[in-house]
């Protein structure tokens, strides 16, 4: 048998393919991320936080009890404080550049590496390759959400105990209730989040340089940041990307206030939309000349 | 640009940089599209879709991989993106270009010349009819230029087609039955070497006893052309009866022969004259093309 008859193997006429997918550049993307240093930067980034967090007001309760922002009070007497606590400060530019590690660079990482050019010439469509790698991306800023509150509430309750909890609203709910509040308030983290994401996309689609685009979105992160508390600007508070990122807040009322849970839905969709589809867009029609 | 190539050849796609013999590799890729015109692969535009690749696969300059996974698995990732029995082909590609021992190290650790013989293994999983390689020995060492030329060979003996863009010349002479030579987007020839050559007519080098007369007789005789003095010898394109009448023809004018032997027209010599000077050989008519039929 010759090499050729051989590589070929079993081919039949009809040769039929079960076709490849998103499914598979999914699968793969993943398989991927699991093998680069920089998602063991990111995570551990996520895990690290708390941990250290919670070192922190281990060592500083002793001579002072809080500071001068919500749950403050109640960071020594309930666990469950320490995720909401992360989220909070996380928003500012921890999470968006956890998030962007991965999502600023799954694109450009492939021109930096000439490795696009290989798969394009594969049996998948460009929008297949778009679609497995945004949902790749989307799939690792949820587990560095979940990852950092996980460890959070575990060392937070080490540290405070696994206590109820009080709401914004003053009332005190149980612990197992603090718990699904605390996972609940993840869930609409992911909300800011995803469209950090996209906007790294974009950036890492654009660009086709890992490091702009990884500090491109952290600097778009940081530029509503900006504009937040830029005087004269407050009637576009609402409208901020910032601002979506205390959307989780509403569920820690007593009754729980979904308004700016909807408005972090749409604010968001109004910035991800047009960034996932101008990446997109640009994925798909771009010329693969370097590498 | 046409491009005919039948099911069989060793097809050499050559020209000097800048020629965009690159540039039509990526447009028939489906890399970049072109500013106008259409490409078609076995009649389906690589633009419109990655099923006119289905029989299709090669190489655009270096073939590139994930520096931080292994050989194998950047194949298993290649033959999944394929899919259909794509991954059955792995060990069989592996063992083809030589690689089974080194296929567990991270690719980031190959050498050129493994990568390039990697890139060839990627290709096979997709058990193309056409295989597109550009430049594949370029940077490789004289072994390695000889190991990827016996590959190329194997291959094309077993039956497969390949495209073969090379700046090395002599390559694509022992390697191709068929060449492309581009200049500035344009072919100017495109058929057989064996016609080329012929084309090319023979060139003689010419030594007498006297040189001056002999240029008189040389010029003055039917059949023999394009006369002139290269390094202290006279050379001219005749063919072979003309030659015979030539050499009757000094000898009664004096002029003895000290040495009169048929110069080797290379492939090189070809491609310099296609390429930088005027002339246009025209060893077989260029046909509406397309690849592989």
């Amino acid at each position: 048998m010759s090499a050729i008859d051989a590589v070929r193997g079993r081919r039949i006429a009809a040769r039929p393919r079960s076709g490849p997918g998103v499914a598979t550049v999914y699968r793969w993307e993943l398989f991927k991320l699991r093998h680069q240093k920089r998602t063991y930067l990111g995570l551990g980034a996520a895990a690290l936080v708390p941990i250290l967090f919670v070192i922190a007001i281990h060592f500083r309760h002793h001579r002072d009890n809080g500071g001068d922002f919500a749950f403050a009070s109640y960071l020594t007497k309930s666990g469950l404080v320490i995720p909401l606590v992360i989220l909070l400060f996380g928003a500012v530019w921890m999470f968006p550049l956890i998030t962007a590690l991965v999502a600023g660079d799954i694109f450009a990482s492939e021109d930096h590496n000439g490795t696009l050019k290989t798969v394009l010439t594969r049996s998948l469509e460009r929008w297949q390759i778009f679609a497995g790698k945004g949902l790749a991306a989307a799939t690792y800023a949820v587990a560095a959400i979940f990852i950092s509150g996980t460890v959070a509430v575990i060392a937070g309750s080490l540290q405070s105990g696994f206590n109820s909890v009080q709401t914004l609203s003053g009332s005190i709910v149980s612990a197992p209730k603090g718990l699904e509040l605390v996972y609940l308030s993840l869930l609409v983290y992911l909300i800011p989040i995803g469209t950090v994401v996209c906007i790294g996309l974009l950036l890492s689609t654009i660009t086709r340089n890992s490091a702009a685009a990884v500090v491109g979105t952290l600097m778009v992160s940081l530029l509503f940041q900006l504009i937040g508390i830029l005087p004269g600007l407050g009637a576009l508070q609402p409208y901020l990307l910032s601002t979506q990122f205390n959307a989780w807040q509403g569920l820690l009322r007593q009754p729980i206030d979904w308004s700016p849970i909807v408005r972090a839905v749409w604010v968001c969709a109004m910035y991800a939309v047009p960034a996932l589809g101008t990446a997109f867009l640009v994925f798909l029609r771009r010329d693969v000349a370097g590498g | 640009m046409d491009l005919t190539v039948h099911a069989g050849d060793v097809y050499g796609y050559l020209g000097p940089n800048g020629a965009g013999k690159t540039t039509c590799l990526r447009m028939m890729l489906g890399l970049i599209r072109p500013t106008e015109g259409t490409v078609r692969l076995f009649g389906r535009d690589p633009q419109v879709t990655v099923a006119a690749l289905d029989d299709v696969a090669g190489f655009v300059e270096a073939p590139t991989f994930y520096p931080y996974l292994s050989g194998r698995r950047n194949l298993e990732l290649l033959a999944a993106f394929d899919g259909g029995d794509a991954p059955d082909r792995i060990d069989q590609a592996l063992e083809t270009v030589e690689l089974t021992d080194r296929a567990r190290d991270r690719v980031g650790g190959y050498s050129h010349g493994m990568r390039q013989r990697i890139g060839i293994a990627a290709a096979l999983l997709r058990d193309p009819k056409l295989l597109l390689l550009d430049e594949p020995a370029t940077g490789l060492d004289p072994a390695g230029m000889r190991d990827m030329r016996l590959l190329i060979r194997r291959l094309a003996d077993e039956g497969m087609t390949v495209l073969l863009s090379s700046h090395l010349l002599a390559e694509v002479e022992e390697l191709c039955n068929r060449v492309a030579i581009v200049r500035t987007g344009k072919i100017v020839y495109e058929g057989a070497i064996a016609d080329l050559k012929r084309g090319a007519g023979a060139v003689y080098r010419l030594a007498t006893t006297n040189d001056e007369r002999a240029m008189a007789v040389c010029r003055a005789q039917p059949g023999i052309a394009d006369v002139r003095t290269e390094h202290g010898r006279i050379c001219f394109t005749a063919e072979e009866p003309a030659v015979a009448d030539l050499s009757q023809a000094l000898v009664e004018a004096g002029a003895l022969i000290q040495a009169l032997a048929p110069q080797t027209v290379t492939l090189e010599d070809l491609f310099f004259s296609l390429t930088e000077g005027d002339g246009v050989v025209n060893g077989g008519a260029p046909a509406p093309v397309e690849a592989a039929r």
